[in-house]
């Protein structure tokens, strides 16, 4: 881990993650099927003149960045928070079963109670998602020794197996389901409704505000519990405020944009590489640099196969497997 | 894991034979494997006489040999026997393999669905169906070369001065995330008219098993599986730890390739004949160890456990849902959830 970072550039490295935001962003709504320039883009957004390239830039791509940007965020937060909570270099909303969970509700949910839209459906993911995390932390911590990261993932497996054969089996019952939710169990920022990004921004923005104060307290939880409670934090108190930011995190971003693992778990690391093991600064370096990271593997799924397009997830996974792997190689990573 | 690691006391009981030799015998393990033997049997006749018509015992027999009519001798020869078979098989299969898996990997949450091979052999099943519209043979086909590449992928990337089992799994985790979004790719850009087969084929199914599908993974099943028995004794000793094993002569390196081999050998004979089955891997060599009250790790009664789970979770789909519609990879699905929450009540107290 790098730790002799440099406290005063530390500003100066959040601003270019800002700024890095921000070309991703253009990129993302300028880049496509369709090119349209930069400076056209910004005059379309400012003043939309009813022309073509308005319309695919106010329709499609700029629901469709912001949906990226927000899930994005949540993503690299959540992630972030799961690797401080539970110092677990491995952990990712993907990995440790959330995902499964808030996709599992919203097929029971679609499929008994015809639920379809996206801020119905969020309610369903929400508690998919908190009732998988919990399972997996219980039965990851189940054995002697209590939860090492090696065991966190590999119960967080087992319930994404169990929780997705579920799920592949009750689609498979109605074809219909079947029809809808493949699309949606890629995980992927284009072609949702239009209500999504609506729906998913309060929950999102409420539990970045919740989630991006905790730094200080995490910092000091992973001094130990004693010293937490000697220096006024309550761990307990910050626990619960993790997991609840945490599950309302990944709930909406699954319910928005479908399952997309890897990015919760490689953006984390790039952070602590920049900023050292702060979690002040990691946890909005995580914020701003995971949407970067999203709109640019959907930028690239988008050119790799013109006209058609790779879904997101697909190129996540390609991106980010690599880095686990590598997290795997360590040697200090299995020694538990 | 700690939890996993054998206790000094010996098991079983000590047997003294006349002129000083002396054995342990478990009489615990033998029964269970006695009683496992006798459920598959049973299991696999209910297989043979129920179903959409049900037969009895005399129709069967004739059949068998050939004196029945011919639509019952069709029956009983083309499509319950192949099926009742293959269950036999492929749960002998995956009830050793998940034995291997959990005694390389020592965790008892690790098995070949969970760490790479079944994403592999699902990736290369769904491309055969969905980009190159191939056959049963070729699918099957498909499934045993993604699943043999993903595994000898898990054993390279894994291999760092020396193989440890713990990074292997993650190893293949990591791989089963990138082989899995592939599958979903491949799935979003489907035919309709493709696309159930695939979803069918995903789930681990039983349904039109023929004569085809049966003797792959009876060869496989019938080199592999006693292949394994000289092996037994040295996984045991790497259980102990990799220093204890190489003070007892066995290198460490070599027998988890080969045991590896046999486990993903056996793992795609199972994977080719029924599809990714979820969670028989997982939950038989559990189930077979607290059956028989723990001791060392086995060989015939998880295999055995497999073959009962697969069976009595195929007959109970069937009697539920008759006709098919219900594939039997989503029965183990639901024990194998079961299975987890077991683990969540009652883990702390498992050894």
């Amino acid at each position: 881990m790098a730790t002799g970072v440099n406290g005063r550039a530390r500003p100066l490295i959040l601003l270019c993650a800002a700024g890095a935001l921000l070309l991703a962003a253009s990129l993302s709504i300028s880049v496509g099927a369709r090119f349209i320039p930069f400076g056209e883009v910004w005059a379309l957004l400012l003043h939309p003149d009813g022309s073509d390239a308005a319309a695919v830039v106010h329709d499609l791509r700029l629901p469709r960045t912001l949906l990226g940007v927000l899930a994005g965020a949540a993503l690299g937060t959540a992630g972030a928070l799961m690797q401080a909570l539970t110092r677990n270099p491995l952990a990712d909303p993907g990995l440790l079963g959330v995902n499964a969970g808030a996709a599992l509700a919203m097929v029971i949910a679609f499929l008994t109670l015809g639920v379809d839209t996206a801020g119905g459906q969020l309610w369903f993911a929400f508690a998919g998602a908190a009732l998988a995390a919990v399972a997996v932390y219980v039965i990851g911590g189940a054995a002697r020794g209590g939860p090492t990261p090696i065991r966190m993932v590999l119960a967080g497996a087992a319930v994404s197996a169990a929780l997705l054969a579920l799920v592949q089996g009750a689609i498979l019952l109605d074809p219909i389901t079947l029809d809808r939710f493949r699309f949606w169990a890629v995980g992927a920022l284009a072609g949702r409704e239009s209500g999504v990004v609506s729906a998913v921004a309060w929950p999102i923005l409420a539990g970045l505000a919740l989630a991006l104060p905790l730094g200080r307290a995490l910092n000091v939880i992973a001094l130990g519990e004693g010293t937490g409670t000697a220096l006024g934090v309550s761990p307990a108190r910050a626990r619960l405020a993790t997991v609840v930011a945490v599950t309302v995190l990944c709930g909406a971003a699954t319910a928005a944009a479908g399952p997309i693992a890897f990015v919760g778990l490689a953006v984390p690391h790039l952070a602590r590489a920049l900023f050292g093991p702060d979690q002040r600064w990691v946890l909005p370096a995580s914020a701003l640099l995971a949407p970067t990271l999203l709109l640019a593997a959907d930028v690239v799924g988008r050119l790799v196969d013109r006209p058609a397009e790779i879904q997101v997830a697909v190129v996540c996974a390609f991106l980010g497997a690599p880095v686990l792997i590598a997290v795997a190689r360590r040697p200090r990573a299995v020694a538990a | 894991m700690t939890s996993s690691a054998p206790e000094l006391r010996l098991p079983g009981r000590a047997v003294r034979l006349p002129g000083g030799v002396s054995a342990r015998a478990r009489p615990r393990a033998l029964a269970t494997s006695v009683l496992l033997t006798a459920t598959v049997a049973v299991l696999a006749v209910i297989g043979v006489l129920v179903g959409g018509m049900a037969l009895s015992p005399a129709e069967v027999w004739a059949a068998l040999i050939g004196a029945g009519d011919q639509a019952t001798g069709h029956l009983v020869w083309s499509v319950r026997l192949p099926r009742v078979l293959v269950a036999v098989l492929a749960g002998l299969a995956l009830g050793a393999a998940g034995m291997v898996f959990q005694s390389i990997g020592r965790n008892p949450l690790a098995s070949p669905d969970v760490i790479g091979f079944t994403a592999g052999a699902s990736t290369g099943a769904v491309l055969q169906i969905l980009v190159f519209d191939a056959g049963a043979a070729a699918v099957a086909g498909g499934a045993v070369g993604g699943g043999l590449v993903t595994g000898a992928a898990v054993f390279l990337l894994a291999y760092r001065s020396g193989l440890h089992g713990q990074r292997m799994v993650i190893v293949g985790i990591g791989l089963a995330a990138m082989l899995t979004a592939v599958t979903s790719y491949l799935l979003s850009r489907a035919e309709q008219t493709d696309l159930r087969a695939a979803a069918e084929w995903l789930t681990g199914s039983l349904n039109g098993r023929t004569w085809e599908q049966v003797l792959p993974v009876a060869a496989l099943t019938v080199v592999l599986l006693p292949a394994l028995v000289p092996l037994l004794s040295r996984l045991r000793a790497l259980e102990l730890g990799e220093d204890s094993a190489r003070a007892l002569g066995v290198r460490p390196d070599l027998t988890r390739l080969l045991a590896m081999l046999a486990g993903v050998g056996l793992t795609a004979g199972a994977v080719a004949a029924a599809g990714p089955i979820p969670f028989v891997a997982l939950a038989a060599p559990q189930l077979a160890a607290r059956m028989s009250g723990g001791g060392p790790t086995a060989l015939w009664s998880p295999a055995l456990c497999g073959a009962t789970l697969l069976l009595a979770a195929d007959t109970l789909a069937q009697w539920l849902f008759p006709g098919g519609r219900l594939p039997v990879g989503v029965v183990t699905a639901a024990i194998g959830g079961l299975y987890l929450a077991t683990l969540l009540r009652w883990g702390r107290r498992v050894p």
